[in-house]
């Protein structure tokens, strides 16, 4: 039943923020893979390029897979995990929140919408600095 | 001639190891200033697990134990550096496939590692941050016949000094804004360390 739809990885340094999010979508949202790739690999605070590319791994089912960041560093280890991931379609929501972003993605991506058309809706809440 | 053999690239590791311990606190207390302050900490947990991966791993190239090295940081050091620091050194080695490393095979591979940390970063000369010292590094090579690696040290320091009078537009410095002036860069300190460790192991020759 999941097959048809866009999976998002949610990427924050700190797995608290990166399970509230979860939290939050799955309230609403039970039909989207999603998987949270939060802290470092022993879950300090930070990112790791590892658990993106298994993150990836789990969400990704063919019908491409967008990926949510916090901050700078995220965005870099995501960028790697992209260049590493053996997955075809990854595309990282560059500059866009990533609480309102995952949230829309969710739910856009519950509707069937299509990698390219969840981008285009976020594009509305795109931050100019980040 | 060859300037960096499989066995020095090694020593340049532990050499880069033993800086980032005995400077844990330096890095972590100018991070601690404009950053998230935990430059020091992360950079000698990265570079102290890249020390055990290559111990214990036999290396046919300098290319190997650089890539080796490159996927451990970018694994284990966690911050932002992790990443910079993985494509800066899995760039080089990228360039250094299947050569031997001379003088200018190792300038070539520099030039690919700074273009790599601009494109990870998105980072110009003079934004007060790592990607300043590699450039200077990459103009020294680009410019001398080197007969004194020391020259490049003496480079390195005075590009550091010049990060203090920088107002930071990259990273988690760049929050700060003005507050970062009078404060050197911790990631143009570590790249300073890896530097001072290289000529430690380099040889001259051209």
């Amino acid at each position: 039943m999941m097959s048809d739809k866009v999976g998002l990885v949610i990427i924050s340094h700190s797995p608290k923020i990166g399970d509230g999010v979860f939290e939050l979508i799955k309230q609403v949202i039970t039909g989207v893979p999603i998987a949270v790739a939060a802290g470092t690999d022993d879950n300090q605070i930070g990112t790791s390029m590892e658990k993106i590319i298994d993150a990836i791994t789990q969400v990704d089912n063919g019908n491409g897979v967008l990926l949510m960041y916090d901050l700078g560093s995220a965005k870099m280890n995501a960028e790697m995990a992209i260049e590493f991931s053996e997955s075809a379609n990854v595309q990282l929501a560059d500059h866009i929140p990533l609480v309102e972003g995952s949230y829309i993605a969710a739910v856009e991506a519950n509707m069937g919408k299509s990698l390219q058309e969840i981008r285009n809706s976020l594009q509305k809440i795109e931050l100019t600095e980040m | 001639m060859i300037i960096l053999t499989v066995e020095q690239t090694k020593q340049w590791m532990q050499e880069i190891q033993k800086r980032m311990e005995a400077n844990k606190e330096q890095l972590t207390a100018l991070d601690q200033a404009i950053g998230d302050g935990d430059h020091g900490i992360n950079m000698a947990r990265g570079f102290n697990e890249v020390v055990n991966k290559i111990d214990d791993t036999e290396y046919d190239s300098v290319a190997d134990v650089l890539k080796s090295a490159a996927m451990t940081l970018t694994a284990k050091v966690g911050g932002a550096s992790g990443p910079l620091y993985g494509t800066a050194f899995l760039k080089m080695s990228m360039a250094l496939q299947d050569k031997e490393v001379n003088q200018q095979n190792f300038k070539e591979a520099i030039d690919a590692a700074l273009a790599g940390i601009k494109m990870r970063g998105n980072a110009e000369f003079g934004e007060k941050t790592m990607y300043d010292v590699w450039y200077q590094v990459a103009e020294f090579l680009a410019s001398e016949n080197v007969e004194d690696w020391e020259e490049m040290i003496e480079a390195c320091q005075a590009t550091i000094e010049d990060t203090r009078e920088m107002v930071a537009t990259k990273g988690r410095a760049s929050y700060l804004k003005e507050r970062t002036l009078g404060h050197v860069d911790p990631g143009s300190m570590s790249s300073f360390y890896i530097f001072e460790a290289l000529v430690a192991v380099i040889e001259v020759g051209n």
